[in-house]
Parts: C-alpha cells; sequence; structure tokens
C-alpha cells in the first residue's frame, strides 16, 4: 500500500472561459498537531456538476471535503492552510464569517442527522435563525426542499411528526431538504449513503442527479459504483494527496495513474 | 457445570441480589411510614412545634424545608448550567479543565457535615450572616453544585456531536447551536438530574446544622414584608428544617411525644423525596416526548 509515488498526480484542467469553477481549493494542507493530514491538495469543483472524492479509508477524502466548508475548525488542535477560493474569495482567511459562509456552502454528513424536532422545524429551523418568519414563505420552503429531496410525497400528511421517527433513508434525505432550504450554491455530501440500505441509497443517488440542475455538489464516497453512477468528475485520493482528477469516465476505463488503476479496478495494496 | 447451567445460576444469583435490594428498600419504607403516618394530621401539617409539651407539629419547619429548597436552587441552577455548559461545549482539553473537573469531582465527595462546617465558618461568622436561611441556601449550594454541574455536562455530553455538526453546518453559531439544539434534546436529563438533586438537598440535615441554625422562630404567614423578622420570606432568619428538626428531636428532645413527632416527620420527609423522584420521572418523560415530538 505504501508502494504508489505521491509525485505522480494527474490533476485535470479546465477551460475556465467555458467552465464554470464553483469552488476551487489551492495548496490545502491540514494539520492534526504537528501531523500533516492533507498534503497540499489543488481542486477546482465545476459548477453544477457531481465530483466524486473516492479512496481508501483514511486517504483524506473526508478531511478534505470537511476543510472546504470549515468544519475541521471545530475540532481542537486542527489546522488548515492553503487556500479556498469561493467567488473570488479565500474562505479560509481568518476575516470570513464563516457562519455566513456556511449558509451558501452546505453539508450533509455520514450519518443522518435530523434535529429532535418536527419535520417541519428540522427545515425551517434554521431559516427562522436568520428571520424568515413569513409562514406562507416557511410553508413554500418546507415543500420545496422536501420535494427536491424526494422525501415529500412520503411525510406531507404529517409534517409535525418527530424527525427521528424516520427511516435512515428518511432521515438522510431529510437532512438534505434541510441543507438545501438555505439555498446554498455547493452542497457537500460525506459519505450520505454508508448507512443507508441498497432501496434508500438509489433513492438517494436519484435525489443527486435532480438536485445538480441548481447546486454544484461535491460527494465523499467509498462506493465506487456509486462515484461512477451519478458524478461527472472523480478525485482519486491516497495518503492525504489527490492523486488523480480527471472525468468520472475517465478515472474508471482509462486512469492514467497505476494506483487509481489498482484502486478502481480492486486491486489496491 | 455447561454454559446452560452457569446462566441458570447466574440469572438466579443475580435475581437474588435484586430482590434482597427490593426487599431492604421495601421494608425501610413500609417501616417509616407504618410508624409515621398515623401522627401525620393536617393540625400536624400546619401548626408550630412545641418544645415542651405534647401535640407540636411541623409547620414552620416543612415551610422552611421548602422555601430553603427554592433558595438554593435559585442560586445553585443557573451556576450550574453555566458551569455545565461550559464544561460540556466550550472547554478546551488541557489542564484547567482537567483541574476544574476534579475539584468539582472533590467537592461531590465532601462529607456533607464538613460542607457544614464550612458554611458556619465562612457564611455564618466570617461573612456575618448568623445561622440564617441564606447560610443554609449558599452551604446546601456549595452541596449541590458540583452534582448539578455534573448532571448538566453529562446531560449535554450525551447529545451526539453530529447534531451539533448539523447546526453548524446551517450557518448558526456555536452558541446558537448549543441553546436550541443541544439543550432542548439535553433538557429531559437535566431537569430529571435537578429534581433529583432537590430531593437531596430537600432531606439534607448535616450541612444546615450549623448554618440555617436549629431553631425556627415562629413566623406570622400574614406578614408578606421579607426584611420584617417575623416574615416566612425573611433570609435572614434562622430557619430549622424538617430532617434538622429530626435529628433535634432525636438527640435532644424533650418533648412527650417526641418519638411520634419524628417518626411523623420522617414519613412527611420520605413521602416528600418519594414524590420528588416521582415528578422527576413523569416531567423527564413528559419533556422528551415534547421535544422530540412537538
Amino acid at each position: 500500500m505504501d508502494n504508489y509515488s505521491l509525485d505522480d498526480i494527474f490533476i485535470r484542467d479546465f477551460d475556465r472561459k467555458t467552465q464554470e469553477i464553483a469552488v476551487e481549493t489551492e495548496d490545502l494542507r491540514v494539520f492534526y498537531g504537528d501531523n500533516e493530514a492533507i498534503h497540499g491538495v489543488s481542486l477546482p469543483f465545476e459548477r453544477y456538476k457531481i465530483t466524486s472524492l473516492i479512496g481508501a479509508s483514511g486517504s483524506g477524502k473526508s478531511t478534505f471535503l470537511r476543510s472546504i466548508n470549515r468544519m475541521n475548525d471545530n475540532i481542537d488542535g486542527t489546522r488548515v492552510t492553503g487556500k479556498i477560493m469561493y467567488r473570488d474569495v479565500d474562505i479560509n482567511s481568518d476575516n470570513v464569517d464563516i457562519y455566513e459562509m456556511r449558509k451558501h456552502i452546505g453539508m450533509v454528513f455520514q450519518r443522518p442527522n435530523p434535529f429532535a424536532k418536527s419535520i417541519y422545524d428540522n427545515i425551517t429551523f434554521a431559516p427562522k435563525r436568520f428571520g424568515e418568519h413569513d409562514k406562507q414563505k416557511l410553508d413554500e420552503m418546507v415543500e420545496t426542499s422536501l420535494k427536491q429531496a424526494a422525501l415529500w410525497d412520503q411525510v406531507k400528511d404529517d409534517l409535525h411528526q418527530s424527525g427521528l421517527s424516520l427511516s435512515g433513508g428518511q432521515a438522510q434525505r431529510l437532512c438534505i431538504a434541510r441543507a438545501i432550504a438555505m439555498q446554498p450554491d455547493i452542497l457537500l455530501l460525506d459519505e450520505p449513503a454508508s448507512a443507508l440500505d441498497p432501496i434508500s441509497t438509489s433513492t438517494v443517488e436519484e435525489t443527486l442527479m435532480t438536485l445538480k440542475d441548481q447546486y454544484t455538489i461535491i460527494i465523499v464516497t467509498h462506493n465506487m459504483q456509486q462515484a461512477a453512477r451519478i458524478s461527472d468528475y472523480t478525485a482519486f485520493f491516497y495518503s492525504g494527496k489527490a492523486l488523480e482528477y480527471d472525468e468520472t469516465r475517465k478515472i474508471f476505463t482509462r486512469p492514467k495513474i497505476k494506483a487509481t488503476e489498482d484502486y478502481v479496478s480492486g486491486h489496491f495494496g | 457445570m455447561n454454559p446452560k447451567q452457569a446462566d441458570k445460576l447466574a440469572t438466579g444469583v443475580l435475581y437474588t441480589v435484586a430482590g434482597i435490594i427490593i426487599v431492604i428498600l421495601a421494608s425501610l419504607l413500609g417501616f417509616i411510614l407504618f410508624q409515621g403516618l398515623p401522627h401525620v394530621s393536617w393540625h400536624f401539617l400546619t401548626s408550630p412545634a412545641s418544645t415542651f409539651e405534647a401535640g407540636g407539629g411541623i409547620g414552620i419547619q416543612l415551610f422552611n424545608s421548602f422555601y430553603l429548597l427554592l433558595l438554593a436552587m435559585v442560586i445553585s441552577v443557573p451556576i450550574a448550567i453555566g458551569a455545565g455548559i461550559y464544561l460540556a461545549e466550550y472547554a478546551k482539553k488541557n489542564w484547567i479543565t482537567d483541574l476544574i473537573r476534579t475539584s468539582i469531582e472533590i467537592l461531590s465527595s465532601l462529607p456533607s457535615v464538613v460542607v457544614g462546617l464550612f458554611g458556619f465558618l465562612v457564611f455564618v461568622l466570617q461573612f456575618k450572616m448568623g445561622f440564617s436561611i441564606l447560610s443554609g441556601a449558599l452551604a446546601l449550594t456549595v452541596f449541590n453544585l458540583p452534582l448539578l454541574t455534573r448532571n448538566v455536562e453529562d446531560s449535554l455530553r450525551q447529545i451526539h456531536f453530529t447534531q451539533r455538526e448539523a447546526g453548524l453546518a446551517l450557518g448558526l453559531s456555536r452558541w446558537e447551536t448549543v441553546v436550541h439544539v443541544v439543550i432542548p434534546e439535553a433538557l429531559p436529563g437535566i431537569i430529571t438530574g435537578m429534581i433529583l438533586g432537590a430531593g437531596r438537598v430537600f432531606g439534607e440535615a448535616a450541612a444546615l446544622i450549623y448554618t440555617a441554625g436549629q431553631s425556627a422562630p415562629a413566623l406570622d404567614f400574614t406578614n408578606w414584608n421579607p426584611l420584617n423578622i417575623a416574615s416566612p420570606l425573611n433570609i435572614f432568619r434562622p430557619a430549622e428544617t424538617l430532617a434538622v428538626h429530626i435529628w433535634k428531636i432525636n438527640s435532644e428532645g424533650i418533648q412527650p411525644d417526641a418519638a411520634a413527632v419524628s417518626a411523623g416527620a420522617s414519613a412527611v420527609l420520605i413521602l416528600a423525596v418519594l414524590l420528588f423522584n416521582l415528578v422527576a420521572r413523569y416531567a423527564g418523560n413528559r419533556l422528551y416526548k415534547k421535544m422530540t415530538a412537538s
């Protein structure tokens, strides 16, 4: 597993005139204490596309993803250096209002984590905190986001039941609805389907496919079929570096790097 | 012995141990209530204690117990919640935090009589508060605060960190996440801990003997001026509580019906503590249902 070179790297180029970049990292490094976990990753993410981050456990893909909306800031002893360019602003600088930034870059986590509130309140809770009190608008918001997350039909008759009473797949779609109710630009998903059964997984995948019309989606996944099915671009992470980044089709059929080839063909390690 | 037999034996032993505990508890409760309840009457619950003749009640002591409890909780609950939030949500893992935690643990294991003597030296003598409800309430705070803080911290910690991440990822600040996501979910546990703490405080005697005092001056229940010495609301008057009263009657009571008064007061005390426990359970369940399925 250690015998792949970290210098052997292929990162695809984007034609910046025709392809709009939603967010881009430049030499992003993450430190846990003195230990560098991510070794300078520079990846652009195209707007309205789904990009998968794949790689073995411990390859740093989740750590990288969580840096993009600075969720790693909450962990003691973690330091992130490098730039994260979003709308021409480096959001990894100290003078950025991270709470405001997170309204634009939403996140869905590995474990479904609905609040112990009703479905309705799960979705309207944050918008209300940010000053939206118009009942009609809130109602619309609930309906739209639940429809987008493909959950509306199953819960519309009882929006006041607890979010905790939903099944795993439904709860995860509620979390997606909650994230998109904020109307973010970018949606980060950290293995959103890893705790779900195959049927729920495919529902979540369908949901994501329809969402990419309006959102830029970056998704960490362990499931290579999933990456192949839903994403436009794929980045392969290995030992804290992005070794290869290309169109998903190419990654899975003609990878340029040996490590990628071994990983996607199951001969890894 | 095969696994099945071993399992049966173990189950049997565990049932026996559990049974012994239940029998002890039940017989204790039964004995105290059986002895005490016949003496409990409306007159007993409302009239003042008498020092020399029979027929005294526990009215003032009962009121003092509740009033002292209320004051102690008013002082300690906000501090406990603040400290608990700090320890669970904000404190970094370093030696200062460790020191605070160790101090809290040591404080919570102090014998209550030591807390009482501390209160006597500091509040009664040093701060010249005398034997008063205020001294008692402060001593009870010292006695109760560590456990309450610990309870708040534990209740908050039980809420999974993914709940906090959910709030933060929506752009809420840490404080908003704590106040609007974490605390509502932890509330049932916090409330239960508060009420159980209240039960402990209600039955506490040793910490109060030297702080709230052992005398219960007559109160005028029509006088609600908190500065008047006869007013029940006055916090500078000495106030013997029910638990202290029981201790005192048994150690130096000279009333002809001392045993009966003591038994009756014990029954009332135990019923009150039992009531606290039941209320804690009920309120905790109700709140949990309300918070999670509202």
